[in-house]
């Protein structure tokens, strides 16, 4: 299979899909990492506050980084691209924007985030797009401290006392339909698999299933087997958390844009 | 430990060094240096006096994130390999390698952060690992690759011992955890293993 040295050789539609998948990739981990940031100051302990920060320090950073390569391929300054779009412009899952909730949705939310990023981070860095392999190779030796983060969190709760299981199962009932939009499939996705570059969505998800079950065992919690993927994100329908989320997060921007900082 | 510590510091040898000593900062600036160009080795003799405005005693080399310095032209350019990549400190550390090249004239330096060859705890240097003990941060441990890592032994820098507890895979900085030490009754921190 071709592989792809460098960003600015991609032509056609391999480099929209590519930019499909960037806007993916960096609007996720913007929204959770905001959403992380909001325990800041408000977590039940304090390791669990230094927990939750320092994990929405990496995602931000992660962002930045993948508007990096989103501007090199064209697109304007992180900066602008982050702050700069109207919601139906953004391309993050419902799962990212939702409110925190109590600590316990939280926790679930961000262990089944992790999972499937790390799924996805393992396949692109097998993947033929060059410069994005080296940056998944990169971050998943990051990621790992999220994952023992939020499994540790997940078994502890789980099996703690009878609240805390009804707290953690109530929470994966309600974020697990959005998890599974983290797989929603987009007009990129054929073309990124054939490339080599990501495998289709629908194979990711499998992976996450099978990486995320047994942990939610141990914890004593069930799938929730009904589910309905809540799809609409990658294609910039979101629920109206997104707006409540931007209207904080660009308030500071918006005062004014062209502001050095 | 010193034939695992030898296969790992190849990741972070100078470019033309060829010597087996885990430690390359020995070759730096004095001595036989393993670099024919004396503009490039001013460059590396520079850097290493830069350090890491979080661990003030580690300087960039020791930490293994310059990844390679070459010139082009008039040009030194320094690829810089980050440790995480939200680190805050990093901004910082670009502009101190500039200002510490145009130091020693070389005022049209570029920094370029890379991801390619990743950062890994394994390109700490003997040297680095020396002066985080002594500086009461417990190193990370050798070759942990990517996957989940134990954390409940890490040697505690104070008096050896590993009967230790984690208490915070977070700590003050991205790149630290928090433990508590059973046999000398004390809190310490520790630079987290990373891998690829």
């Amino acid at each position: 299979m071709a592989t792809y040295e460098t960003l600015s050789s991609l032509t056609g539609a391999i480099r929209n899909a590519v930019m499909d998948l960037l806007y993916r990739l960096a609007d996720d981990e913007l929204m959770i990492g905001h959403r992380n940031s909001e325990w800041t100051g408000h977590a039940p302990i304090l390791e669990a506050d230094i927990a939750f920060s320092s994990m929405a320090q990496d995602e931000i950073g992660h962002s930045q980084v993948y508007y990096q390569m989103l501007h090199e391929l064209g697109e304007p300054d992180p900066d602008s691209t982050a702050f700069g779009r109207k919601p139906r412009e953004y391309r993050c899952a419902s799962l990212v924007c939702l409110p925190k909730g109590d600590w316990g949705f939280s926790i679930v939310r961000q262990f089944l985030y992790d999972a499937a990023e790390t799924v996805r981070l393992n396949a692109l860095a097998s993947g033929s797009l060059r410069p994005l392999a080296a940056l998944a190779i990169k971050l998943r030796g990051e990621e790992k401290y999220h994952l023992m983060h939020g499994r540790g969190w997940m078994l502890r709760l789980g099996s703690a006392t009878p609240e805390s299981k009804t707290r953690m199962q109530c929470a994966l009932e309600q974020a697990y339909a959005h998890a599974l939009g983290l797989f929603e499939p987009t007009e990129a996705d054929e073309t990124l698999a054939q490339a080599g570059i990501c495998p289709h969505e629908g194979e990711l998800q499998r992976q996450w299933e099978s990486a995320i079950a047994p942990v939610l065992s141990d914890a004593g919690l069930k799938i929730p087997e009904s589910a309905k993927p809540a799809y609409g994100g990658r294609v910039g329908k979101h629920p109206p958390d997104l707006k409540q989320l931007l209207d904080g997060l660009q308030l500071v921007y918006n005062i004014d844009p062209s502001a050095k900082w | 430990m010193a034939g695992d510590d030898r296969d790992h510091s190849k990741n972070c040898r100078l470019p033309g060094d060829t010597s087996s000593h885990p430690d390359y900062k020995s070759t730096i600036g004095n001595g036989p240096s393993a670099i024919d160009n004396p503009r490039l080795a001013s460059a590396w003799s520079a850097l290493a006096l830069v350090t890491d405005p979080e661990i003030p005693v580690l300087g960039v080399v020791d930490m293994g994130i310059i990844a390679d310095v070459r010139i082009d032209g008039d040009r030194v350019i320094v690829d810089l390999t980050p440790t995480f990549t939200g680190c805050p400190a990093l901004d910082v550390i670009r502009r101190d390698i500039q200002g510490a090249l145009a130091g020693i004239g070389e005022t049209t330096a570029t920094v370029n952060v890379v991801y390619h060859p990743p950062w890994t705890s394994d390109r700490i240097t003997e040297t680095g690992r020396r002066k985080l003990k002594e500086f009461g941060l417990a190193p990370p441990q050798r070759g942990c690759g990517a996957h989940l890592v134990d954390l409940e032994t890490v040697a505690c820098p104070y008096c050896d011992s590993t009967n230790t507890t984690l208490e915070s895979l977070f700590g003050p900085t991205l790149c630290r955890s928090i433990h508590y030490c059973n046999a000398c009754r004390q809190s310490f921190e520790h630079f987290k293993p990373v891998g690829q």
